[in-house]
């Protein structure tokens, strides 16, 4: 009955603070260019998808992202595996790593424009870099967080190490590397998001841009909707994915582990 | 002080070992011998001795409580026997070969359980069985039979943690057991336990092994733990670790809980404790 009654509420305060909104836009006169009332935002995002102009631009956004995420994610798997499990890897690499990961990653995208066109090839690139780093750290960390019990345990068996490794440390890394690909998802967005800002033919980054620079800040705030539904959706598939493999991680059911804290753009 | 008292309470020792030893006949080899084994760690300011020069044997079928305060070197000694650490000098074995490293035919429980949380009771049982590929069908029908033997029939297909701690504790002993190995090695496995529950298990350890009778080396920082569940107790004296006696225990099988009020068990108890006492006491 409680979680009924607060998502009444919870709909209700939205409506609300929409309300608000609407009333102090026409009540101040706010210019439209400044910022616009909901229900312009809401006309210019129905105008929108009608056109189909938002649907097609989403779709190349969403490819882009789901194609850097897979790339960038397989790559941070594999190069954190191996940086997990040989130190020596981990000796010859890691004046990157460090280096890379302190790099603010969107601003390589300027560069990447340059060297990949203004074509998918770069929003996939920079979508792939940017969400590369919190898998890659997630995937070390998980790997490395075998118990000593554990491994014991698999040593006095005569366990071999690629056993070791398939049977314990992948599956006791999993709750980091769900945690990684987390936020390696929302990552990929933000990449191909930011890639198209500085040049495309296509997308609903360029989309956002055509508009503000055509003064239609309601197109552009209806472009940001869609896209923080589209950011949500995303981590959705990622959360639900999380569940049905963490079923036996107890620390799930509090929050999303914060392994992705400290890794920024 | 250490130097000539331990000398001679260690001599002391292997005479009674001595004694305990001529009731079985020469010929039969005994299932684990440690020779003249030491383990030594490497610090940066001088070598750690954790165990000196330590002599036992175990009988076929035997179940050896190793008894000593906390850092008397004994999960050293179950490491070394595991296979698990190289040991220093010396030699153990195993059925006449020695141990130079992890073996298959050894089940190792440790202090805590040690499940895996993503597999399922029964397949945390068969993780010996997936390890070193033995068939799975086979060991299937073998892991229910020891569930069931510890009260486990119908938790096969639950997760570890939906378990309290002492049926964690049977599944990793049922897990030890799967292999049909030929020694069980036990490190304080009810250390983490409460004292009621730790009662039971002992009961049920007593009747696992009556029914299997695996050798056992059981660990334990427990005296009365160690004289009611073993044939022979291995007293150890604190840091560095070395035999102080070797006790045989005669009191009848099965054992209750009540043999614990009755005197020969205080007497053995006693005797147990003077070790301690003289030396500092037990888990100093």
């Amino acid at each position: 009955m409680i979680g009924l009654r607060n998502a009444v509420l919870r709909l209700c305060l939205i409506a609300l603070s929409l309300a608000v909104w609407e009333a102090a836009v026409r009540l101040f006169a706010v210019p439209v260019y400044v910022l616009p009332a909901p229900s312009g935002i809401f006309v210019a995002l129905y105008r929108g998808i009608v056109s189909t102009l938002y649907v097609q631009n989403l779709w190349v956004t969403l490819y882009e992202t789901i194609l850097g995420f897979i790339a960038g994610t397989s790559l941070a798997f594999l190069l954190g595996t191996v940086v997990a499990l040989s130190r020596r890897t981990e000796y010859f690499l890691y004046p990157y790593i460090i280096m890379f990961q302190s790099l603010p990653k969107v601003a390589l995208a300027p560069l990447i424009v340059v060297w990949f066109g203004l074509g998918l090839t770069s929003k996939v690139v920079n979508a792939a870099l940017i969400a590369f780093f919190p898998l890659m750290v997630n995937t070390i960390v998980g790997l490395r967080s075998a118990d000593e019990d554990r491994v014991n345990l698999m040593r006095s068996l005569d366990a071999r190490e690629w056993q070791i490794f398939w049977m314990l440390r992948l599956p006791g890394a999993l709750p980091f590397i769900m945690a990684g690909l987390e936020v390696a998802m929302i990552f990929a967005l933000i990449g191909s998001i930011v890639a198209e800002f500085v040049g495309s033919q296509a997308g609903l980054g360029m989309l956002v841009q055509t508009l503000n620079f055509n003064g239609d800040v309601a197109g552009a705030f209806s472009i940001l909707l869609i896209l923080s539904v589209l950011g949500l959706l995303l981590n959705q598939i990622i959360v639900t994915l999380r569940r049905r493999v963490l079923f036996w991680d107890a620390s799930q059911k509090t929050a999303a582990h914060d392994a992705g804290k400290g890794v920024g753009l | 002080m250490s130097g000539s008292s331990a000398g001679a309470m260690s001599r002391g020792g292997l005479a009674i070992a001595g004694e305990v030893r001529e009731r079985w006949p020469a010929s039969v080899q005994p299932a684990i011998a440690a020779r003249r084994l030491a383990k030594s760690y490497a610090t940066r300011h001088e070598p750690v001795v954790a165990l000196e020069t330590i002599d036992f044997s175990v009988a076929e079928g035997e179940f050896l409580a190793v008894l000593g305060p906390s850092g008397c070197g004994k999960s050293t000694l179950l490491k070394i026997l595991a296979g698990l650490l190289p040991a220093t000098s010396g030699e153990a074995s195993l059925r006449g070969t020695p141990i130079a490293g992890p073996r298959r035919d050894i089940g190792v429980v440790f202090q805590s359980p040690v499940l895996f949380p993503w597999r399922t009771v029964l397949h945390n049982v068969l993780l010996p069985a997936d390890v070193q590929r033995l068939g799975r069908a086979e060991h299937e029908r073998i892991a229910l039979d020891l569930l069931s033997l510890v009260g486990l029939a119908g938790f096969e297909h639950r997760y570890p943690w939906e378990l309290s701690g002492g049926m964690q504790q049977r599944v990793a002993i049922v897990r030890a057991l799967v292999h049909d190995p030929a020694m069980l090695l036990m490190d304080e496995p009810f250390g983490a336990l409460d004292a009621m529950t730790r009662e039971q298990m002992n009961l049920e350890l007593q009747r696992i092994w009556l029914e299997r009778r695996k050798t056992v080396v059981f660990i334990t920082h427990s005296i009365p733990e160690a004289v009611f569940l073993a044939d022979r107790v291995l007293v150890m004296t604190p840091r560095p670790g070395r035999v102080a006696e070797i006790l045989a225990v005669g009191l009848p099988r099965p054992r209750s809980l009540d043999v614990m009020s009755t005197p020969d068990f205080g007497v053995l108890v006693k005797r147990i404790r003077a070790h301690f006492n003289a030396q500092g006491g037990l888990d100093a």
